[in-house]
């Protein structure tokens, strides 16, 4: 994976970054990771559900509360990162790398532009 | 940090799994100067706290022993539970922050008829050293009183220079509470890190408490709840005929109903962890059904457990509806793990 790839975001705290052409990886933000503390279970889409954009897609679970995880854009789920199923601290430890929730083969490439910045991300969580 | 009743406290530290267990393995601190203490003294004052509480203060055989007990309406609902500790000259009663202001009104009302002094002590701090490596954290701490302690039993505890210590806690591990001047407070705090106590916040806190089975205020309980719906029949004197308390006759009334529920320990197998207010049920007709009190993610035990309060009936599991689908539940006893090992019992 490529740290320079650029991060985009949903309101709701996803993230997406484009590592293969036309590809989305999925997961939470560092800020999310954080409001919800230890997370102890993670539930993953199945391997070929077509998503919506903004659609319940995976559920995290930690020691305060269950929270829903939206598809950040739409089209068809591809991968899912297994490991985290038995560790799934690892969405604390590295919410932005090895703790990535699945993969979505986007159904526009484009719409990535859709998603907010980093900078307007942070914006709204110091709201 | 949280504003917790009007107090400013950190949920965590850091990491609240890490918090937790440091505690069951090893040795944590808590400040819980938030917790409410009043002392009592005057002439009535044994008889008026005989009367205030349910559980019966005379059974404290030694001075600055401590006994939990519940604080009871006219109902017998369960207006705080506490701990009462046997002072000198009187009585100490340390109750729940969050229902200070309830406590205050009910003990002032009945206090009119006896000759009983109140005094808030705001002026102390307390402090919980918690986990089986709490005894060698305290005797690293330079406080003379430490040695006295070391043959006390549970539930004891000692005084001196200024410091209120006793064998008590919030946890199901070893460990002691001490009450003390906010001063010496900031001391023992800095003593007990450098003898390697960890600070633990509230979630550990309350996930500690939940493996233990003890009861938290506003969710076992509340003043619609009688003792035997929440575990703390034990905690109910019924032994001396003669003394009257708070809540005693309408206890009397509920013991002949057979309608009541009582709390129980569930564990799960699967990834779903049952928060407070969930309903669960017993057969597809979910003609009964139960209340989770709270629930959590065991990190001991590493699964899902709650507290829940359902009907007096025999049945071994119940389920309830997550997300679209069953999840099924083990009924025990409500209490999970004590001194670091599982102690839970599931029906059979």
């Amino acid at each position: 994976m490529s740290d320079a790839s650029e991060l985009r975001y949903l309101a709701t705290h996803e993230w997406g970054r484009i590592d293969e052409e036309g590809i989305l990886t999925v997961g939470i933000s560092e800020h999310a990771q954080d409001l919800l503390g230890d997370i102890v279970f993670v539930e993953l889409p199945d391997i070929g559900m077509e998503l919506d954009a903004e659609e319940e897609s995976a559920i995290v679970e930690s020691v305060k509360a269950a929270s829903d995880v939206y598809a950040p854009l739409s089209g068809e789920v591809i991968e899912v990162n297994e490991k985290l199923l038995d560790e799934p601290e690892i969405v604390n430890s590295s919410p932005l790398e090895d703790g990535w929730f699945f993969k979505i083969k986007l159904n526009d490439a484009s719409s990535f532009e859709n998603l907010m910045t980093e900078e307007e991300y942070n914006a709204t969580c110091e709201e | 940090m949280v504003d917790f009743h009007g107090w400013s406290m950190p949920i965590n530290y850091g990491s609240q799994i890490n918090e937790h267990n440091c505690v069951r393995e090893n040795c944590g601190i808590f400040d819980v100067s938030h917790m409410t203490i009043l002392d009592f003294e005057g002439e009535d004052v044994e008889q008026f706290v005989r009367t205030l509480i349910a559980n019966d203060v005379k059974k404290l055989s030694e001075t600055y022993e401590g006994l939990y007990s519940a604080m009871l309406n006219d109902n017998g609902g369960v207006i705080d539970d506490l701990i009462a500790y046997k002072l000198e000259n009187g009585y100490r009663l340390v109750v729940n922050c969050a229902t200070r202001g309830e406590d205050l009104k009910w003990i002032s009302e009945k206090a009119k008829n006896y000759s009983v002094q109140m005094e808030e002590r705001d002026d102390l701090s307390m402090v919980a050293i918690q986990g089986p490596k709490s005894s060698e954290v305290l005797s690293n701490c330079p406080a003379p009183i430490v040695r006295e302690l070391e043959s006390k039993k549970k539930q004891q505890g000692v005084y001196g220079n200024d410091m209120f210590a006793t064998k008590t806690g919030y946890t199901g591990e070893n460990g002691f509470e001490v009450i003390l001047p906010h001063a010496l407070a900031v001391g023992l705090w800095r003593n007990a890190i450098k003898a390697g106590a960890q600070p633990i916040g509230l979630g550990a806190r309350d996930t500690l408490r939940l493996e233990a089975g003890m009861n938290l205020y506003g969710f076992e309980m509340d003043d619609s709840i009688s003792p035997f719906e929440c575990n703390m029949a034990w905690t109910v004197d019924f032994s001396d005929e003669e003394r009257k308390f708070y809540g005693k006759e309408a206890l009397t009334r509920i013991l002949k109903d057979d309608k009541q529920y009582e709390l129980v320990g569930l564990m799960l197998e699967e990834r779903a962890i049952l928060r407070q207010g969930q309903k669960v049920y017993f057969d597809a007709d979910k003609e009964l059904e139960g209340l989770v009190t709270s629930g959590t993610y065991s990190p001991t035990l590493k699964k899902p457990i709650a507290l829940a309060r359902i009907p007096r009936i025999s049945a071994k599991s119940c389920f309830t509806e997550m997300r679209g689908k069953e999840v099924f539940a083990k009924i025990g006893s409500p209490r999970f793990i004590r001194e670091g090992k599982e102690i839970f019992k599931g029906r059979i």
